[in-house]
């Protein structure tokens, strides 16, 4: 009797068969690998640049760095230290990327909506743009846009001219530079005003059609009151602008904007490059939303660009944004690609020069790569805050 | 059960070898670890006429890669025994610093900088340099005082680009620099027009002219703004090496000196003169080498001069004159102290 | 009344409804809009296109001996710039007389892939575990030599688009079971596991290439106690390999998240161990789901290998920058290596996206609307 009643009730399994238990050592033993691993690795770093004579620290940041760089946001010289290298660097990151996220989604799209055209040559020149530049690694594409097409610009003295104020040579871009006057200021309050009319209009345009029913051309009123509003101010207020435009003196313009041509090859390059999977991305966004949407929304008398704007693209949003994140987070870690053109970006002027003046690879390097890190995460969580604001929109 | 006796037996394998690799390697000497491996690991550029560039065939020339072929031969009694490592000018210092190269010997200027906080000691100077110019010749001009806002094509992280902004600083002109990231980059640029003027060493302006489509249409301008001793470098903290790559290089410029040549090392080995005897033997011990030492670099790579000629002199392409180089006796400042 | 008692026969269309007019106005003149966009596109292929094929094709120069009768007014692409030295575009500083050996490691791949791309072939998985796991070391045995009296040729011989390759498929080769790990690790239950495996993941996926690769190649030393003594080629596929691992692990976690939760819990109630669940019930069924991840992802390594160039490796890409285009005798054909470069390279990833394309339309049928 007693046997049969000990079959029956489960015995407990022994401590080491739990899961809980196992699941508990496990990762212990993970953890402290992977402590011991780390710790070994700091240690023996600070061992060997200890053994042979490397400097440590962050006390180089403030020494100075002797080297210009070409492009600076910042006002930046000889003279600056090697923390304003890096913050020239990482601005010119910052710019590069932002530059690219916007000209690649701008192309992305357009490129996207080409792709499902009813127009068959349209259609077929944007799947042959798409399969043409997504299939080439972009290191190369940037030496192509910089050496190739670079080359076949013309030199300074016979540059191609607009107006006689812009300017392109093989030297770059070069655009009469704005120089305020005293009363630019009252331009100024007006497009803040006009900015602010605008707002307003379009809630009460909103507010109104939904009541009435009755469209209202916000549009054309808001472009109205943002343009003639500040250009009345600014001619009232005797049209207080001038432009300094470039000239050429002695080898080179000078004076005005200069946009290098590293920026532009590198700009060129990466949005061409990472607007083919936007466009796949667009695509494949618009193509899933249902057929049905576009036949009801035709079907309740909107138009073609309406039903794009107001029924298809905001459903297609929804699909489009994860993988689009995924792609401006390649865009911004390809822009250190830059380096092989000489665009004075984080890895070129940062990883390389200060780099190689003050040998302190793993303090240059870690921030480097906490740089990029930080811009990824920036831009992830920008994204999902995007994702759940347009989630949110269903009804 | 099992699974967790593996696994505390691994975390116990993986701390012991990793204890035991950190005792037996702080002893370990970057000469006995070059003899171990049976190669010496060396560091040139990626391409530079007359330093260290691979030709079609991937074999090194120049007069750096011939620096190592000597140390090599030194250390190791086999000139072949070298593993070149191309690097660019900003990685260069990192892997000498963390043990990727035991020398490196890539045109690199002697600073104190470099010596003093960068943990590397420079063991002599192998060619002696100054910064000059490269321009086109259309520009028409004959002085780098005529190139007041300028652009200027650059190699990123080099001296040339912090003496260049001294230069133009303490001559009240304006520039801009365009970095790239190797020579061979900053040459493409010059003559896409990307720049006015294009600034190195003297030797690498020459090296880098016929790499031009059309080498006559660019003239190197007269003036030379800095000093740029290049040579050797190593790791500080390891005095026997620092010493081995010092004295090979001593060794080399001796034996010019001397009259001793790849050719006639051999006879020379019986010379009666006592100088030539003490650089054919009897020294190496001192440095923790072979006897035969500075016989094998001088009969396997040869000596200074005829390094010098076979790279970039008059049996080179590049055609540089001795000038500063020749050796102190003969006009020139090269001058290695005794071996004694 | 009328029945008919057998079906109609269908009409031809109407005349305007068919026909090569009937197709250009449907598709290329529907309206005012699409007239105007059609005469662009038009003008724009007329601007492009012929240039292109003038200078890659009819001008073009295949065979010259020297740089001289390459260049003149009329003369299009110098292709003989590539021909003339096209063993080292291929094989980089490997010895000719040795070519055969990368040749027969290539043949073999080739020979022992085909089978795979067959539905009916047998034993797919015993073949397909032989070139994942055994042909790396035929492979490496062939291209490297020291064994069976082949002469060792050291890799910083090997280049060209061989090194290409060599890199792309060690790199895909091994970040595929790290990074199916490194799925399951950040799907796990554990937190510790788990928060690794997060940490793991996304530190490789924020940082750039071009850092890992400055980091594996003069830097590692720097962090172990000595003898790392490996090759610089081994350190920089470390580097690589650690980098695409993330990637891989992101495309597996969307196999992974993609089955349905009854087949985890089927594989419970069977009594299967965590591990045996895994590999005999749930990743089975998810590898086969991301292979068109798998592929793209590999794309995206293969392009990204042109980067070892930034450290002194000599793979196509700066073969034909810096080796060819260094070469005093041959200057000026910058633009024919690389648009050689980008044409191999394009042929390549294109080939590979089509395959990826075709396996996602068969895996679709059935699970579309």
């Amino acid at each position: 009797m007693n046997d049969s009643k000990n079959e029956l009730t489960p015995s407990k399994p022994p401590f080491w068969n739990n899961p809980k238990y196992r699941a508990l050592v496990f990762q212990v033993v993970l953890i402290s690998i992977v402590a011991y691993f780390l710790f070994s690795v700091i240690q023996n770093t600070l061992g060997n640049m200890e053994a042979r004579g490397i400097s440590t620290g962050f006390a180089f940041l403030s020494e100075t760095s002797g080297f210009d760089i070409l492009q600076k946001l910042i006002p930046y010289s000889s003279e600056s230290t090697y923390g304003d290298t890096f913050v020239v660097g990482l601005l010119n990151t910052l710019l590069i990327s932002a530059l690219g996220i916007v000209f690649a989604t701008i192309l992305g799209f357009i490129v996207g909506i080409a792709r499902l055209s009813n127009n068959w040559l349209i259609a077929k020149i944007a799947l042959v743009y798409i399969e043409i530049f997504r299939n080439i690694p972009l290191l190369i594409q940037m030496l192509f846009w910089y050496l190739v097409v670079l080359r076949a610009m013309p030199s300074a003295r016979d540059s191609f001219s607009l107006f006689d104020s812009f300017f392109l040579n093989v030297r770059g871009l070069y655009l009469p530079a704005p120089v305020l006057g005293d009363g630019f200021l009252y331009t100024s309050i007006a497009l803040i005003i006009a900015l602010v009319a605008v707002f307003v209009l379009k809630r009460w345009a909103k507010h109104r059609q939904e009541k009435t029913g009755k469209a209202f051309p916000t549009v054309w009123v808001s472009l109205g009151l943002l343009i003639l509003f500040p250009l009345f101010v600014f001619l009232m207020s005797g049209a207080p602008l001038s432009w300094e435009i470039p000239e050429l003196k002695g080898f080179n313009f000078q004076g005005g904007i200069t946009l290098i041509p590293e920026l532009f090859a590198l700009l060129l390059a990466i949005s061409i490059y990472t607007a083919t999977f936007i466009a796949e991305i667009v695509r494949s966004g618009i193509e899933a939303v249902n057929h049905g949407q576009t036949e009801a929304a035709l079907s309740v008398g909107l138009n073609r660009s309406q039903t794009l704007r107001l029924v298809v693209i905001p459903q297609a949003m929804r699909v489009i944004i994860p993988p689009m994140t995924s792609q401006y987070l390649n865009l911004a870690k390809n822009s250190s690609l830059a380096t092989a053109i000489g665009y004075p970006d984080i890895v070129s002027v940062f990883m390389g020069t200060t780099l190689n003046q003050t040998g302190q690879a793993v303090e240059i390097i870690a921030m480097t790569m906490a740089v990029y890190l930080v811009l990824s995460l920036t831009i992830s969580l920008f994204m999902n805050w995007y994702n759940a604001k347009m989630s949110l929109v269903e009804r | 059960m099992k699974k967790r006796i593996l696994l505390g037996l691994a975390t116990v394998a993986l701390l012991s070898t990793a204890a035991y690799a950190e005792k037996s390697d702080k002893k370990m000497s970057t000469l006995d670890s070059v003899k171990k491996a049976g190669i010496l690991k060396c560091g040139v550029t990626t391409g530079l006429a007359g330093f260290s560039a691979a030709d079609k065939k991937g074999n090194w020339t120049g007069l750096d890669v011939d620096t190592c072929r000597g140390i090599a031969a030194a250390v190791l009694g086999d000139a072949t025994k070298v593993k070149f490592n191309p690097l660019t000018a900003k990685e260069r210092f990192t892997a000498l610093q963390s043990g990727e190269i035991d020398v490196l010997s890539r045109n690199t200027t002697w600073t104190l900088t470099r010596d003093a906080s960068l943990g590397l000691n420079f063991a002599g100077v192998n060619y002696y340099d100054g910064q000059g110019f490269l321009v086109s010749k259309k520009l028409g001009v004959k002085s780098v005082n005529d190139l007041d806002g300028a652009q200027v094509c650059i190699q990123a992280g080099t001296t040339t680009e912090l003496n260049l902004a001294d230069y133009f600083k303490s001559h009240n002109m304006k520039f801009k620099a365009i970095t790239f990231d190797t020579s061979d980059q900053t040459i493409k640029g010059f003559e896409a027009g990307r720049c006015d003027m294009l600034t190195s060493d003297q030797s690498q302006l020459y090296a880098l002219r016929i790499k031009l489509a059309k080498p006559e249409d660019a003239i190197v301008l007269p003036e030379v703004i800095s000093k740029e001793p290049l040579g050797p470098v190593v790791r500080q903290g390891d005095d026997q090496w620092f010493n081995i790559v010092k004295w090979s290089l001593n060794a080399m410029i001796n034996a010019e000196e001397l009259g001793v040549s790849k050719a006639n090392a051999k006879a020379m080995k019986k010379s009666k003169d006592p100088a030539i005897g003490r650089l054919m033997g009897g020294q190496g011990e001192k440095l923790g080498l072979s006897d035969d030492w500075s016989y094998n670099i001088i009969s396997q790579v040869g000596n200074y001069a005829e390094i010098f000629e076979a790279n970039v002199g008059k049996d080179s392409p590049l055609k540089i004159d001795r000038g500063l180089n020749a050796l102190w006796n003969k006009g020139g400042i090269m001058y290695a102290p005794p071996i004694r | 009344m009328y029945v008919t008692d057998h079906i109609l026969p269908a009409l031809p269309a109407p005349s305007d409804s068919k026909g090569v007019l009937h197709w250009l106005k449907t598709n290329l003149f529907s309206s005012p809009i699409n007239i105007v966009l059609t005469l662009l596109g038009l003008l724009l292929v007329y601007k492009i296109l012929p240039p292109i094929i003038d200078w890659v094709f009819i001008n073009a120069t295949w065979t010259a001996d020297n740089s001289a009768e390459c260049k003149g007014e009329e003369k299009g692409a110098c292709w003989a710039f590539i021909s003339n030295r096209f063993g080292q575009v291929m094989y980089g500083f490997y010895p000719p007389e040795q070519f055969w050996r990368p040749n027969l490691a290539g043949i073999l791949l080739i020979l022992l892939t085909i089978p795979l791309f067959f539905e009916k072939t047998p034993k797919k998985v015993i073949l397909g575990g032989f070139v994942l796991v055994v042909f790396p070391f035929i492979a490496f045995v062939l291209i490297h030599g020291g064994y069976f009296g082949l002469s060792t040729i050291e890799t910083d011989k090997w280049g060209g688009l061989m090194l290409t390759l060599i890199i792309s498929f060690v790199g895909i080769l091994c970040a595929l079971p790290l990074g199916i790990i490194l799925a399951l690790g950040r799907r796990s239950n554990m937190p510790i596991v788990k928060s690794i495996c997060v940490i793991f993941i996304e530190f490789w996926r924020g940082v750039p290439l071009i850092t890992v690769l400055f980091m594996s190649s003069v830097m590692l030393p720097l962090f172990f106690s000595g003898g790392t003594d490996f090759d610089k080629l081994a350190r920089a596929m470390i580097g690589i390999i650690l980098f695409q691992s993330a990637y891989v692990a992101e495309v597996v976690r969307g196999g992974l998240q993609a089955i349905p939760k009854g087949q985890y819990e089927a594989a419970v109630a069977m009594g299967l161990s965590y591990w045996k669940s895994m590999f005999l019930i749930i990743l089975p069924q998810a590898l086969k789901l991301v292979i068109p991840g798998l592929v793209n992802t590999f794309i995206a390594l293969f392009k990204d290998t042109t980067l070892v160039l930034t450290i002194g490796l000599f793979d196509l890409l700066a073969i034909v920058e810096n080796v060819l285009g260094s070469d005093s005798a041959w200057l000026g054909f910058h633009t024919e290596g690389l648009v050689f470069a980008a044409f191999v390279f394009w042929m390549f990833c294109f080939a590979m996206s089509r395959y990826s394309m075709s396996l996602e339309r068969k895996l679709h049928t059935g699970h579309t609307h």
